[in-house]
C-alpha cells in the first residue's frame, strides 16, 4: 500500500509546478496548460482521499472538475483563437493594449 | 419510485433555476428561426424566463419558503443537504434575477449597434444567473463549485462577445486566465476541507474543522487558498488586476451585469464560507480579511483617480466597493452582514443605472465610455446628465440616496465592534472617492460638448434607468423595508 | 515497508530493462549491419505511396479547430455515461430517466452548432474575418489560419 501521505505529497508538487509554470511563462498555450496541471493534481488529491475514506464523494467531485476543465478548455482555446486573430501573437507580454 | 431519490421539495427549490435554464434553451433554439430583424424577440424571451422564475420564487422576500407551508421554518433542504434555501439565499435570487432583468434591458439596442445581436448573449446571460443561483443556495462543495464555474465561464464568454474587437479579446483572455487559476487555487483548498473532514457537506466541514488543534497547518493552508480563490472573485487586492481590464473591455452592457451579478455571488459564496466551515477559525482569517480589506479600498480609491475611461474607473471604483463591504465581514455582527447584504442590493441599482447611463452614450462611432465623450452632456440630455449625477452620488455614498445605507450600517458595525481606525479609514476613502466621481460631473455639467450627438435612450435603457432611479431614491429615502428584510435574512444564517 | 515492499517492483524493474536492452541492440544492431544506400525516394516521407506534397506543416482550415473544440466538450459528457452504465441494472427506470433528461440538456446544444453550420466543412465563408495574414510562431508548431481561404479539407491541400 502506497501511505496517503505521498499522494497528497506528489499532488501539492504537481499544483506548484503548475502555479510556477502559470507565473513564469509566457506563452498563452503553456498558461492553459498549466492551469490544467493545477486541476489535475486537485483531482490526484480528491482521489487518494477518497479512496482513503473509503467513499465516493471525493471522486464523483473529480468528474464535475474534469468536465470544467473541459468546459473551460474550450471556452479558453476559442478566446486564444480569436485574440491570435486579431494580434497575430501568442506572447502575453504582446497582449497590452488595456493598462495593467 | 422516483420519490425515493427526489421530493417535491427539490423540485419546488430549484424551480427558478430549471425555469431559467429551460428558458435559456428556448431562446439559443428560437434564435436559429428568427430574422435578423426580429431579434429582439430573444431579450423579450430571456425576460419571460426571468419573469417566471421570479414568480416562481413566490412573492417577495420569502415566498418559496410560503409556499411549503413553512413559513416558520428557517430553511428547505433539498437533494439530502446538497442544497439549502433560506430567507439568505432567497434574497441573492431576487437580487441575481434584477441584475439579469435590468442587463438584459440595456443590452438590446447595445448588441444592435455593435451588430452582434445573437441569441447566445442571453442564453449564456440567463445560464450564468443559474450559476448564481446555485452559488447562492448550495451548502456543498460540488454543488458550489458547479455553480461558481457555470456562472463564470459565462462570464468569460461574455466578456470576449465582440470577437472582431481587440479590447473584448483581450480582456476576456486575461480574465479567463487569471480566473482559471484562481479557481484552481480555490478548489485545491476545497480539496484540503475534503481531507479535514471526509466529507462534501459545509456543515460536517464546519463541525471537523472546529474540532482541529489551534494552529494546525493544514488548516491555515486550507484557509489561505479558500481565501485567495475568493479575494480574487470579489476582485480584493492583490488579487485585483484583472478586474479594470475585465470592465474596460468587456461590452458596455456585459460590464454592467458583471459588476453586479457575479459580484454579489462571489459575496454570497464568501458568506457562506465564512460564516460555516470556516466559522470557527475566524482568528486566522480576520488579520487576513482586515488588511486585504485596507488594500483594496486604497488601491481601490486611489487608482480610480487618474483613470480618463469611465468604465475603468467605475472597475476599480467597484474594488473599492468591495472593500468597503469587505469591512462588514470584519466586524462580523448582524448589522456589518445586513450592511453587506443592503450594499449589494444597492449597488445593483446604483452601477446599473450608472452602466446604463454609459450604454446610452454608445453611438454609432462613438465608444462613449471615456471622461471626454461626457463632456457637455447636460446640454445635450439634460435627463441622462441628472440621472447619472444622482448614480455618482449614490456610489459615492451620499445621505439622500440609497448608496447612503448600505455604508452607513457598515460603518455603524465597526464601531459597534470597536474598529475605530478601520471606520476613520473607510470615511476617509468615501472623500477620496467623491473627487474621482466629480471628475465625471465637472465633464458633464461645466465643459462644452465636443459633439453634438444626444445620448439614446431606447425603451429598453429608458426603463433600466427608471427602475434604477426609483430604487435608489425609494431605499435612499425609506431605507425601513429593506433593512427589515435584510435583518430577517442575516438572522436566518447567524442562528 | 521492509516485508517485500520494494521487492514487488523488481519485476517490473526487470521488464524495463530487458525492454530497453531489446530496443536499443535492435537499433544498433540494424545500425551497425545494415547497408546504407541512400536514394531521393528513399528519403522521401512515406505518405501511404501517394507522392509526399509540400510541408507538413499545412495551414489546417480553422474549422478543424472548432470540430476539435466541440468534441472536447461531448467527449467529456460520456465520463457521467459510465458511472451510470455500470450501475444501470439497479437504477432501472429512475437512471435511465434522469439521463434522458441530462441528454435532453445536451442535444439543445448539439442542434444549435448543427444549425450553425459547425459540422459543414465544405462551405468557405471568407467575408467573417478581416483579411490578416498567417504568421508562424517560433516555438509553436501549430499555424492557425485566419480563414478557411485555401484548402478546403477534401480538395487535396493547397500544391
Amino acid at each position: 500500500m502506497v501511505p496517503l501521505s505521498y499522494y497528497l505529497v506528489l499532488s501539492a508538487i504537481l499544483f506548484s509546478l503548475g502555479v510556477a509554470g502559470f507565473i513564469f511563462k509566457r506563452n498563452l498555450v503553456t498558461l492553459f496548460m498549466s492551469v490544467e496541471l493545477m486541476l489535475n493534481a486537485v483531482n490526484l488529491s480528491f482521489v487518494a482521499l477518497s479512496y482513503y475514506f473509503r467513499q465516493l464523494d471525493g471522486q464523483i467531485f473529480v468528474f464535475f472538475v474534469m468536465v470544467v476543465a473541459a468546459a473551460e478548455a474550450a471556452v479558453g482555446l476559442a478566446i486564444i483563437i480569436s485574440v491570435f486573430r486579431n494580434r497575430q501573437t501568442l506572447n502575453v507580454d504582446e497582449i497590452s493594449r488595456l493598462k495593467l | 419510485m422516483l420519490n425515493e431519490y427526489f421530493s417535491s421539495v427539490d423540485l419546488l427549490v430549484l424551480k427558478p433555476a430549471i425555469l431559467l435554464t429551460l428558458f435559456a434553451i428556448g431562446v439559443l433554439l428560437t434564435d436559429l428561426m428568427l430574422e435578423p430583424e426580429q431579434k429582439y424577440l430573444n431579450a423579450v424571451m430571456a425576460l419571460a424566463g426571468v419573469g417566471f422564475a421570479a414568480y416562481s420564487l413566490g412573492p417577495w422576500p420569502l415566498g418559496l419558503q410560503h409556499q411549503m407551508g413553512m413559513a416558520g421554518a428557517d430553511a428547505l433542504e433539498a437533494f439530502r443537504g446538497a442544497v439549502i434555501v433560506d430567507s439568505f439565499g432567497i434574497y441573492f435570487m431576487w437580487l441575481f434575477l434584477i441584475a439579469a432583468a435590468l442587463s438584459i434591458l440595456i443590452s438590446i439596442r447595445y448588441l444592435e449597434i455593435e451588430g452582434e445581436h445573437r441569441g447566445e448573449y442571453y442564453a449564456i446571460m440567463l445560464l450564468a444567473t443559474v450559476g448564481m443561483m446555485i452559488l447562492a443556495i448550495g451548502m456543498d462543495l460540488i454543488t458550489l463549485f458547479m455553480g461558481l464555474e457555470l456562472m463564470v465561464i459565462s462570464i468569460y464568454i461574455l466578456t470576449g462577445y465582440l470577437r472582431r474587437d481587440r479590447r473584448s479579446n483581450e480582456a476576456a483572455l486575461k480574465y479567463l486566465l487569471l480566473g482559471a487559476f484562481s479557481s484552481g487555487i480555490l478548489l485545491y483548498g476545497m480539496s484540503l476541507l475534503y481531507g479535514l473532514s471526509g466529507s462534501t457537506d459545509l456543515r460536517i466541514i464546519a463541525s471537523s474543522i472546529s474540532q482541529r488543534p489551534a494552529g494546525d497547518p493544514l488548516v491555515l493552508i486550507a484557509v489561505i487558498t479558500i481565501c485567495g480563490g475568493l479575494f480574487f472573485k470579489i476582485g480584493a487586492v492583490p488579487f485585483h488586476q484583472w478586474l479594470p481590464d475585465a470592465y474596460e473591455g468587456a461590452p458596455h452592457c456585459v460590464t454592467a451585469f458583471m459588476s453586479v451579478g457575479p459580484k454579489a455571488a462571489a459575496f454570497a459564496l464568501l458568506i457562506r464560507m465564512f460564516l460555516v466551515p470556516l466559522a470557527s477559525v475566524r482568528d486566522v482569517w480576520l488579520p487576513l480579511v482586515i488588511g486585504v480589506a485596507i488594500a483594496t479600498m486604497t488601491i481601490g480609491n486611489l487608482a480610480a483617480i487618474t483613470q480618463s475611461n469611465v468604465k475603468r474607473m467605475l472597475g476599480y471604483s467597484a474594488i473599492s466597493h468591495a472593500g468597503y463591504m469587505l469591512l462588514g465581514i470584519v466586524s462580523g455582527n448582524e448589522n456589518g452582514l445586513k450592511g453587506i447584504m443592503i450594499y449589494l442590493m444597492v449597488y445593483a441599482f446604483m452601477n446599473l443605472g450608472a452602466m446604463a447611463v454609459i450604454v446610452a452614450m454608445r453611438r454609432k462611432d462613438i465608444i462613449g465610455d471615456e471622461i471626454d465623450d461626457f463632456a457637455g452632456l447636460v446640454y445635450k440630455s439634460p435627463t441622462a446628465a441628472v440621472l447619472m449625477l444622482i448614480f455618482l452620488l449614490s456610489l459615492a455614498g451620499i445621505p439622500p440616496t440609497a448608496g447612503f445605507i448600505g455604508k452607513y450600517f457598515i460603518f455603524l458595525s465597526l464601531i459597534e465592534t470597536g474598529h475605530y481606525g478601520l471606520a476613520v479609514v473607510a470615511v476617509l476613502y468615501v472623500a477620496v472617492s467623491l473627487y474621482y466621481y466629480f471628475q465625471i460631473v465637472t465633464s458633464m455639467f461645466t465643459r462644452e460638448a465636443t459633439d453634438n450627438v444626444v445620448p439614446a435612450l431606447s425603451p429598453g435603457i429608458r426603463l433600466a434607468l427608471g427602475v434604477s432611479l426609483a430604487m435608489t431614491l425609494f431605499i435612499g429615502l425609506y431605507p425601513n423595508p429593506i433593512i427589515e428584510v435584510a435583518g430577517n435574512t442575516v438572522a436566518s444564517i447567524l442562528r | 515497508m521492509s516485508n517485500g515492499y520494494f521487492e514487488n517492483y523488481i519485476p517490473i524493474l526487470l521488464l524495463a530493462g530487458v525492454v530497453t536492452l531489446l530496443a536499443v541492440g535492435m537499433l544498433l544492431l540494424s545500425y551497425l549491419l545494415g547497408p546504407r544506400r541512400p536514394s531521393k525516394e528513399k528519403l522521401a516521407a512515406y505518405e501511404c505511396g501517394v507522392m509526399p506534397t509540400g510541408d507538413a506543416r499545412q495551414r489546417f482550415s480553422v474549422k478543424f479547430y472548432l470540430v476539435a473544440m466541440v468534441f472536447i466538450l461531448f467527449d467529456v459528457e460520456v465520463i457521467f455515461l459510465y458511472p451510470w452504465a455500470v450501475i444501470f441494472h439497479e437504477l432501472r427506470m429512475l437512471g435511465f430517466i434522469q439521463m434522458i433528461l441530462f441528454i435532453g440538456l445536451v442535444l439543445p446544444g448539439f442542434v444549435y452548432l448543427w444549425r450553425q453550420g459547425i459540422f459543414d466543412w465544405s462551405e468557405t465563408d471568407t467575408s467573417e474575418w478581416p483579411d490578416t495574414p498567417p504568421v508562424t510562431l517560433p516555438g509553436v508548431s501549430l499555424v492557425v489560419p485566419n480563414v478557411v481561404q485555401e484548402a478546403t479539407p477534401f480538395s487535396g491541400g493547397s500544391q
